[in-house]
């Protein structure tokens, strides 16, 4: 079997099972996978910057927000329908990883990092300073009647599965037909070596900015999608810890692998999950858990799968 | 016909001349070595030439065209190509991958990407390691991956920075013919320390010595030069 092949049916496959688990599931896991997939989103939007360009940035809470504020302001202030707020939140998040990265990729390495976690910072303190239309910490509630999509509730649990679950597949495929392009091959390149990839004739700033574009999007996609679908919008959102978490499952899963960010995700969610149900210390368990991933899976779940097992692991 | 040329070309790093007031001339078709003592600007220079390095004063022409403040992807594009003394490959990646990003810069069309990269493959004799990572190869395949690499760019002028260094003897004279077979397409810049490759692949060498030309000519006349062997002595 070729290996084109048998990424289709490995991707094929990870998307017919989380289709058929919707009519098996308890309806407590059920929930949680809404939850996971719509995360797991901004996980490979993540991805694409972190794991296949080689950028890490700390602020993608910026993006997951301005996502999220996009729709959720638009239904609130301006009585948007759904459809038209989460493409607002899309144009939001288009518009901010624009601005952000011709800015902060006039840095590299370290200092990209801290631009980008001190935007994020300056984002989230917007959001609080704007509290008369944000609601600041204390977030609003998008109520239900403003979140039926088409004639379809999306508050109702097995709609929202399917809109996650179709929010979730169109990434996964776009995730995984741009790292085969020519385009997210550039990309790879610029993360292995970019003085390289410069001298063969590639103009470096221009892809890394639109892999900034392309990710901060796919971030705020996930963000106004996680709003609508759960009902709520909310400042903790943009802050810090939400830029960690995406590049945490990233690790976990393994950076620069198309399935990864949702492996990480669904590991780490269930990981706490879990660990909550046997104790009030759970992250203490969660911290040895990523302690030992760190050591012994340095690449990650999907990473360790390439290395041992499949090296065309897309 | 000048393919290159250069006037007043300088580079100075706070208060260190590197380059100094260079002019170079290079003819279409040539096969040009570019020799000096260690520290004699000679990656300096050419760092300039493909705008890996902006000029501190003077100007770069290519083809006709002023290229002195035109960035490195650009000059790349017009068909240039650079090889690193430093070998600069794509640790992570395949042999085939290395060489098909250099390919997909120069074709459009990716079924002509991938012959122009099985091609330049097959002629550095890489063929049979096309699926290894580059990481995984001994140093002369790295050094020829190298080269595979601006083959498949096919420029049309291809600078190489000390390509022979590290490598055996035998590597050595299978390197003599690839640059003679590159000559029959591409004008060729050649930074060497290799004497034995000079003489028998140069047409005409430039040497350089404290960032200046200290003399220009046929290998036979460099060969000669009194001037350049006190340099290389260092008892000048």
């Amino acid at each position: 079997m070729s290996d084109t092949a048998k990424s289709a049916v490995l991707h094929g496959g990870l998307l017919a099972l989380l289709l058929v688990l919707q009519f098996v599931l308890p309806e407590y896991h059920h929930g949680n996978l809404s939850r996971i997939m719509v995360l797991a989103c901004y996980a490979i939007g993540y991805n694409i910057l972190f794991g296949y360009t080689g950028l890490l940035s700390l602020g993608h809470a910026m993006f997951f927000a301005a996502g999220m504020y996009g729709m959720g302001l638009s239904i609130r202030h301006l009585g948007m329908d759904p459809a038209t707020a989460m493409l607002l939140g899309l144009v939001s998040g288009v518009l901010v990883s624009t601005v952000v990265g011709l800015l902060a990729l006039r840095t590299q390495g370290v200092a990209f990092m801290i631009v980008t976690l001190m935007f994020a910072q300056a984002a989230f303190l917007t959001i609080l300073y704007f509290g008369e239309y944000t609601r600041g910490d204390e977030g609003f509630v998008i109520q239900q009647a403003e979140r039926v999509l088409w004639g379809i509730d999306l508050s109702d649990p097995t709609n929202r599965y399917f809109a996650a679950f179709g929010v979730f597949a169109l990434c996964l495929i776009l995730s995984l037909r741009l790292v085969s392009s020519p385009f997210g091959k550039t990309l790879i390149a610029i993360r292995e070596n970019e003085e390289r990839a410069r001298m063969l004739g590639y103009d470096t700033f221009r892809h890394k900015l639109a892999a900034v574009i392309v990710s901060g999007t796919v971030s705020a996609v996930a963000g106004a999608a996680y709003g609508l679908l759960f009902g709520y919008a909310g400042a903790s959102f943009a802050s810090v810890q939400y830029s960690i978490f995406p590049l945490l499952w990233v690790l976990l899963g393994g950076a620069g692998t198309v399935l990864g960010p949702f492996i990480g995700t669904l590991f780490m969610f269930y990981l706490i999950d879990i660990a909550s149900g046997w104790t009030n210390a759970y992250l203490l368990i969660v911290g040895v858990v990523l302690v030992l991933l760190t050591l012994f899976a340095r690449q990650g779940i999907a990473g360790e799968i390439r290395r041992r097992i499949w090296k065309g692991l897309p | 016909m000048m393919l290159l040329e250069t006037r007043g070309l300088s580079k100075h790093f706070s208060g260190l001349r590197a380059v100094e007031n260079v002019d170079f001339q290079l003819e279409k078709g040539e096969v040009r070595a570019l020799i000096g003592p260690n520290g004699a600007g000679k990656t300096t220079f050419v760092g300039m030439l493909c705008g890996r390095m902006e000029p501190s004063s003077g100007s770069v022409a290519f083809d006709g065209q002023d290229i002195t403040h035109l960035p490195a992807h650009k000059r790349i594009s017009m068909g240039m190509a650079y090889t690193f003394q430093i070998t600069s490959v794509f640790p992570g990646l395949s042999v085939e991958e290395n060489v098909a990003l250099a390919a997909r810069r120069a074709n459009e069309d990716p079924a002509a990407a991938l012959r122009a990269t099985h091609a330049a493959l097959k002629r550095v004799g890489l063929e049979d390691r096309m699926d290894q990572e580059a990481q995984d190869l001994s140093y002369g395949h790295q050094r020829l991956l190298e080269i595979a690499m601006g083959l498949a760019q096919s420029p049309r002028l291809l600078i190489l920075d000390e390509p022979t260094q590290g490598l055996a003897d035998s590597e050595i004279e299978a390197f003599k013919s690839l640059i003679r077979y590159l000559s029959e397409s591409a004008t060729i810049l050649l930074i060497e320390h290799n004497m034995n490759v000079v003489m028998e692949t140069a047409h005409r060498v430039t040497v350089l010595n404290f960032g200046e030309v200290l003399a220009e000519g046929t290998p036979a006349e460099i060969h000669e030069n009194q001037a350049v062997q006190a340099a290389y002595l260092g008892t000048g």
